[in-house]
């Protein structure tokens, strides 16, 4: 496994604002690690346990509990839209179809369960038939007076009309 | 006054713009005071907890002793994820040095040499804001060694979550922050002041919370609680989210104002033609209030005794204690209105999806009810409801709520208890199926008194 240097001193200094322990640098170490490769692979999951001195399946034990972490590849892009109430009062629901269908991704059920069209909790995530953009539902994402709100990458954009919904997702080639 | 630079024209999260507009200043005056008359101060004012809980931050503050033998704590609680909440999102995008400042005053009040602020993984954008400005405060020396000249010494820390709501809680919280999963832990004996991050003394504080230390120390707590109301003190935000004309964000003297008030002066009232149904006063968790139910409070007399009154919603006044006697609470600030067109079923849905996918799931009753409460609330909305299912929701949710290790179980069990004994009408007539027949037939009564099985009376299996 191939390291870049830089990405290597960035896990050294994230390890370093741990000085009681290194288990701490667990979630920093996999969203370091997920935001370079994408997901948290098998390896990944070896390498950051060595790294803190771990058992292989506590690091494996937070990459199931915590949503945000995904074990297999997402789109070039992803996509969050939130779900819950106040957003799903505003549209959010409609909205999550509408990106879907701008985004070429197959038109799928609601919600996070393994009713919800995709692979229930641990793999929410459905991704476009060229890879580009993948999206999931997620829950309320602190911003509920201006729904419906959704996240593209690491950008927000909130009250999002139906017209908007093609000029968001040109940006993201 | 703590969102006076939130939407400021003109107004950058970086360190010049926050010093040219007085910041810290106040660090300067805490660091000529005593720790102890800090924290005297923020017992004085009354502060109140902004985080759910409104537990006094005095009190909380007041059981840590200075000089003990293991190191004390302090985390700032960012995680804001209370469904109707959003108020943290704007201090920390906007204004993250007012925070810091507040978590510099607060730990050199409580002898805290090192601190960290657990951000929930969807702000990444907050993160790095929260990291320049950590950068930008130790190059002028408010932050790191000798702090201005001090000789006291701290690091604050972001540590970003990622993506689960019951980090929120505070002891889940620290779980989460010792690199594990958010378990929360049971309290006693884990309270955090007393056996909190890595089993030492740990203060956990929200945004809103800690910003409002900076300013307890510039007016000076006395001068503090008269803001507000007694044992309510203070300046809150309330968010207001749902069907109101302009929802939004508004820092107000704690139960200055009245819930009429709030949606109507501050939001510009329904929209047009509709009438109000329901209101979730205090983030998600809190128990809703229907809009033609009448309240009973007590109210102080001219003459100082306390008096019995029936109100309405409108007259509800928004702080904790009235919250609290109308059977909710003010929890997170965030009020979530709901007009006629909304159907209650299909609401009460909603949040049971959230709370079935965020229970953490160590406590049977919690993990299984918040699930079972979703797959009933399901099913009505999909036209299957069965006669029973309201009682159904109902006796889920009451052997949830005080069954479980974290305050998450009430969370779950609060909205559905309160939807449906007070939107009864509207659950009822959505489920009129007939019960399912739970016993294979051949155990039915008829069956039974035809024929005796020999099962049961001799005790012979087939
Ligand atoms: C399920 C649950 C979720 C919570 N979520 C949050 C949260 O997102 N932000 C927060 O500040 N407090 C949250 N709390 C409250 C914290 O446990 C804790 O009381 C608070 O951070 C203390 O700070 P305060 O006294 O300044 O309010 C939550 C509590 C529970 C039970
Ligand atoms: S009440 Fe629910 S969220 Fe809290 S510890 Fe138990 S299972 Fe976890
Ligand atoms: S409900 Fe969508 S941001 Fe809160």
């Amino acid at each position: 496994m191939q390291i870049p240097t830089d990405l290597l001193a960035r896990i050294d200094e994230a390890i370093s604002h741990y000085p009681v322990s290194k288990q701490s640098a667990s979630l920093p170490l996999l969203h370091l690690w997920q935001e370079h490769f994408g997901f948290i692979s098998d390896e990944a999951i070896e390498w950051i346990a060595a790294k803190l001195e771990l058992e292989p399946i506590k690091v494996l034990g937070l990459v199931t509990f915590y949503p945000m972490f995904r074990r297999k590849a997402p789109g070039k892009h992803h996509i969050r839209v939130c779900r819950t109430l106040s957003c799903a009062m505003a549209g959010s629901y409609a909205l999550k179809e509408k990106l879907s269908k701008a985004a070429g991704i197959e038109a799928e059920g609601h919600g996070h369960g393994a009713g919800g069209g995709c692979g229930g909790h641990g793999d929410p995530v459905t991704v476009s038939e060229d890879g580009k953009y993948s999206i999931e539902f997620v829950e309320c994402l602190a911003s509920c007076g201006t729904g419906p709100v959704c996240m593209v990458n690491d950008d927000f954009y909130e009250a999002v009309s139906d017209e908007e919904v093609t000029q968001i997702l040109s940006k993201y080639q | 006054m703590i969102f006076a630079n939130v939407d400021r024209e003109g107004y950058t999260p970086d360190i010049e713009c926050y010093l040219r507009h007085g910041g810290y200043e106040d660090l300067r005056k805490a660091t000529t005071m005593e720790p102890d008359a800090i924290v005297n101060d923020v017992k004085a004012s009354g502060l109140r907890g902004r985080g759910g809980a409104g537990f006094p931050c005095g009190v909380k503050w007041g059981f840590i002793r200075r000089g003990g033998p293991k190191p004390t704590y302090l985390i700032c609680n960012a995680d804001e994820s209370e469904p109707g909440t959003f108020k943290d999102r704007y201090i920390i995008h906007q204004d993250p040095h007012q925070l810091i400042e507040g978590m510099v005053i607060s730990s050199f009040a409580l002898d805290v040499h090192l601190a960290y602020i657990y951000i929930r993984g969807e702000f990444p954008e907050g993160a790095r804001i929260l990291e320049r400005a950590i950068a930008e405060a130790k190059e002028k020396g408010f932050l790191g060694k000798n702090i201005l000249g001090t000789g006291f010494d701290l690091e604050i820390y972001v540590h970003r979550g990622a993506g689960a709501y019951i980090c929120g809680e505070e002891t889940g919280l620290i779980e989460s922050l010792e690199g594990k999963r958010a378990y929360p832990r049971i309290k006693p004996p884990y309270f955090p002041a007393v056996l909190g991050l890595y089993q030492c003394p740990t203060i956990v504080n929200n945004v809103e919370t800690l910003c409002h230390v900076k300013h307890i120390v510039q007016m000076g707590g006395a001068e503090y609680a008269k803001l507000g109301r007694p044992n309510n003190t203070g300046t809150r935000i309330l968010c207001v989210s749902g069907d109101v004309q302009r929802p939004g964000y508004f820092e107000v003297e704690v139960g200055s104002l009245t819930m009429g008030e709030v949606i109507n002066d501050l939001c510009g009232g329904l929209k047009p033609g509709r009438k109000l149904k329901a209101i979730i006063p205090g983030g998600s968790s809190a128990k809703v209030l229907r809009a033609d139910e009448r309240y009973k409070v007590k109210e102080k007399a001219e003459d100082g005794s306390m008096v019995d009154k029936e109100i309405g919603i409108e007259e509800i006044r928004m702080d904790f204690d009235t919250l609290a006697a109308v059977g909710s609470m003010a929890g997170s600030g965030g009020v979530i209105v709901m007009d006629d067109t909304r159907d209650m079923v299909w609401t009460l849905n909603n949040l049971n999806e959230f709370y079935a996918h965020e229970s953490c799931g160590q406590c049977t009753p919690c993990r299984e009810g918040s699930l079972w409460m979703r797959k009933i609330t399901d099913r009505i909305l999909a036209g299957g409801g069965t006669e029973q299912d309201p009682d159904t929701l109902k006796s889920v949710a009451d052997n949830i709520a005080g069954k479980t290790i974290c305050a998450f179980g009430e969370a779950c069990s609060w909205p559905t208890q309160s939807f449906v004994i007070k939107f009864r009408e509207e659950f009822a007539s959505r489920s009129t199926k007939p019960l399912p027949l739970p016993t294979p037939p051949e155990f039915l009564a008829d069956r039974l008194s035809e024929e005796p099985t020999k099962a049961l009376t001799t005790g012979s299996h087939h």
